[in-house]
């Protein structure tokens, strides 16, 4: 299962200590880790899990004394708008006591609630509120459920990437009403996001350019 | 005489009410002095105790992941010196990092030494701050005026080396934007001899200060438990005592050669997250004088022009450098596809940044894990069962600053 991935993420380093962590918690985990990878040419451990079985996981990862994970440093989401589930929850933990990271990730969509890991780190809590407010992930068995970072009444979850970065709505000072009042956002100019990436619409190689495609920045696997 | 019941009268039946003193609650911020920026907190009070302590964030939020994930790698790297604003360069620094590692690139030595110089400087700059605010909460206003005097000569040297006081841009991926002028390496060197004195003033001020410790010892005391599960790091960490420090447990530039210790405190409350900080800044002058020390003139940025721009004397005679530099600041570079969680130890604690690069010249998705975040959601366990007036030292205590809170 994970060994090939391994393999062909890290072949320069064969006593890397993260991959010995990886196989020890995937054999733990039983089922709920699908994929062990190492990131950043082996520097970082990924591991990859199964979204119903993540609270027995992130238990594990706890309680174990050979991971000992006593710290949820973060969680966030990222949006992957071509995935058939887009949305990918990224708990970054540390173990104090082994001086070693994990990065697990569960992905999901926007109607499948993701299981809380709240009662395990309270710290939690407030990272799965954000997750909710930018991407709109649920979390099942999280109490208190509500957006953290945008205004009150705000719709919308504003970090997917189908969310445009000058938003729907603005603010302004209502003379009549007397307060700030929200209207329809109007732009004096467009946003003019341009790319950079290609001279021509379609075409990202000009003829007699492929040699800077080629010597391109390769960088760690 | 009316009012007295006159003599033979029945006797006013005096009922006895009980009076329930309802708990109630009460708004806090988002415009308040000792809200340390724009935090609305709602407390629910019975009588003068704090019940519940609901901190509502987000008045200053201001979308910077988004934004960072349509701008370039170099466009991207001012917005950290909007977040925590109070030590702008040790932002830079975890996201310089960041896209270094998912290059594959290393900084040259002098750069990293300068880096490590100016993080030492800003931690000054910020426990400064946080310090002498914090003792403005609790009443005392002196510090405040000594505290800012200095820094603003911490300013300066900012300003020295990347012309603006704040928002600095400095620290880029591939090294910094430029080589320390003449003659800052002396300065720096004098004032970090003359910064003990100051530090003893200001210690003479607070430490044993009767009115300070009433307001701190024992209040919002944090155990290590506690404080592991609650995400703490840095400052407030240490003060509950766990010896955790990044710098010696996952070195990142040349903090590997530095040699400091690590200050820790044993209960946790208020007080000894004042004196850790107070200790931290001795510490950071030691840093300070070995990287003065260890310097050596050299590169300060990696030479490879496809990632750091040509220099501008190069422009104005070499085509190549001409056309490097253009590239650079419309298309900027490609990071390849990878992923990292690249932390530092900023003034506050774990300042940490998600960095999801698909191959292109931008970010495709920048988490910024903020220390104040995990240290302000801990405010209702810390300010339980205490008086409105302590909630105030916790919050001061904590360091909150909302840039980076809100992001």
């Amino acid at each position: 299962m994970a060994e090939n991935e391994i393999a062909a993420a890290e072949p320069a380093a064969p006593e890397n200590p993260l991959r010995a962590l990886g196989a020890a918690i995937a054999a733990a985990a039983g089922g709920a880790v699908t994929e062990v990878t190492l990131a950043r040419g082996g520097a970082e451990l990924v591991l990859r899990a199964r979204r119903e079985s993540l609270p027995a996981l992130m238990l594990l990862l706890r309680d174990d004394p050979r991971f000992a994970f006593e710290q949820c440093m973060d969680i966030c989401g990222v949006d992957w708008p071509q995935e058939a589930e887009r949305f990918e929850v990224v708990y970054n933990l540390l173990s104090l006591s082994h001086n070693h990271r994990v990065r697990v990730s569960v992905t999901t969509d926007a109607a499948t609630p993701v299981p809380s890991v709240a009662a395990i780190w309270p710290s939690a809590t407030w990272y799965e509120r954000e997750t909710w407010d930018m991407y709109g992930v649920v979390f099942e068995g999280q109490p208190d459920l509500r957006r953290l970072l945008t205004d009150y009444g705000f719709e919308g979850h504003p970090l997917r990437k189908d969310f445009p970065l000058t938003g729907f709505v603005e603010l302004r000072y209502d003379e009549e009403l007397k307060r700030v009042a929200y209207g329809p956002v109007q732009l004096t100019q467009e946003y003019r996001n341009f790319d950079y990436l290609s001279p021509w619409e379609g075409m990202t190689t000009l003829p007699g350019d492929e040699k800077v495609h080629l010597n391109r920045l390769e960088g760690p696997a | 005489m009316s009012g007295q019941p006159l003599l033979g009268e029945a006797p006013v039946e005096t009922t006895k009410r009980s009076v329930e003193v309802e708990s109630h609650t009460i708004n806090f911020g988002p415009q308040h002095p000792a809200a340390h920026g724009v935090l609305r907190l709602i407390l629910e009070m019975k009588g003068e105790v704090v019940e519940r302590a609901d901190p509502h964030i987000g008045l200053l939020h201001r979308g910077t992941e988004k934004l960072i994930e349509h701008k370039t790698y170099i466009q991207a790297l001012p917005y950290f010196d909007r977040l925590d604003y109070v030590s702008p360069m040790c932002m830079e620094h975890p996201f310089a990092l960041a896209t270094e590692r998912l290059l594959g690139i290393e900084a040259p030595e002098r750069a990293q030494y300068i880096r490590v110089l100016f993080a030492e400087l800003t931690r000054i700059l910020n426990h400064l701050l946080n310090i002498t605010t914090y003792a403005l909460d609790c009443g005392a206003i002196t510090p405040a005026l000594w505290g800012f005097e200095q820094r603003e000569t911490l300013l300066e040297f900012y300003e020295q080396v990347s012309g603006s006081h704040y928002h600095a841009n400095y620290f880029r991926p591939g090294g910094v934007a430029k080589d320390l002028p003449p003659g800052l390496e002396d300065r720096i060197g004098e004032w970090a001899r003359k910064f003990p004195a100051f530090i003893d003033d200001l210690s003479g001020l607070l430490t044993e200060n009767r009115i300070f410790k009433q307001r701190t010892v024992d209040i919002g005391v944090m155990t290590a438990e506690q404080a592991m599960e609650w995400g703490f790091s840095g400052p407030c960490l240490r003060a509950s005592g766990c010896a955790w420090d990044l710098r010696k447990a996952q070195p990142y530039d040349v903090y590997d050669r530095m040699e400091f210790d690590v200050p820790v405190g044993t209960r946790g409350d208020c007080y000894d997250r004042y004196l850790v900080r107070m200790l931290e800044m001795r510490e950071s002058l030691r840093i300070i004088h070995q990287c003065l020390n260890q310097m050596k003139p050299g590169p300060v940025k990696v030479l490879d022009n496809k990632i750091a721009p040509p220099k501008r004397s190069e422009m104005k005679r070499s085509m190549e450098a001409l056309i490097h530099h253009f590239k650079l600041y419309t298309e900027g570079y490609h990071v390849p596809a990878g992923s990292t969680y690249t932390v530092t130890e900023a003034p506050k604690g774990e300042f940490g940044v998600y960095l999801v690069a698909d191959g292109t010249n931008k970010p495709y998705r920048c988490k910024i894990r903020a220390p104040g975040y995990a240290h302000l959601q801990a405010m209702e366990v810390l300010s339980k069962g205490h008086m409105l007036a302590d909630a105030v030292a916790v919050i001061g205590s904590l360091d909150v600053v909302f840039g980076e809170i809100d992001r």
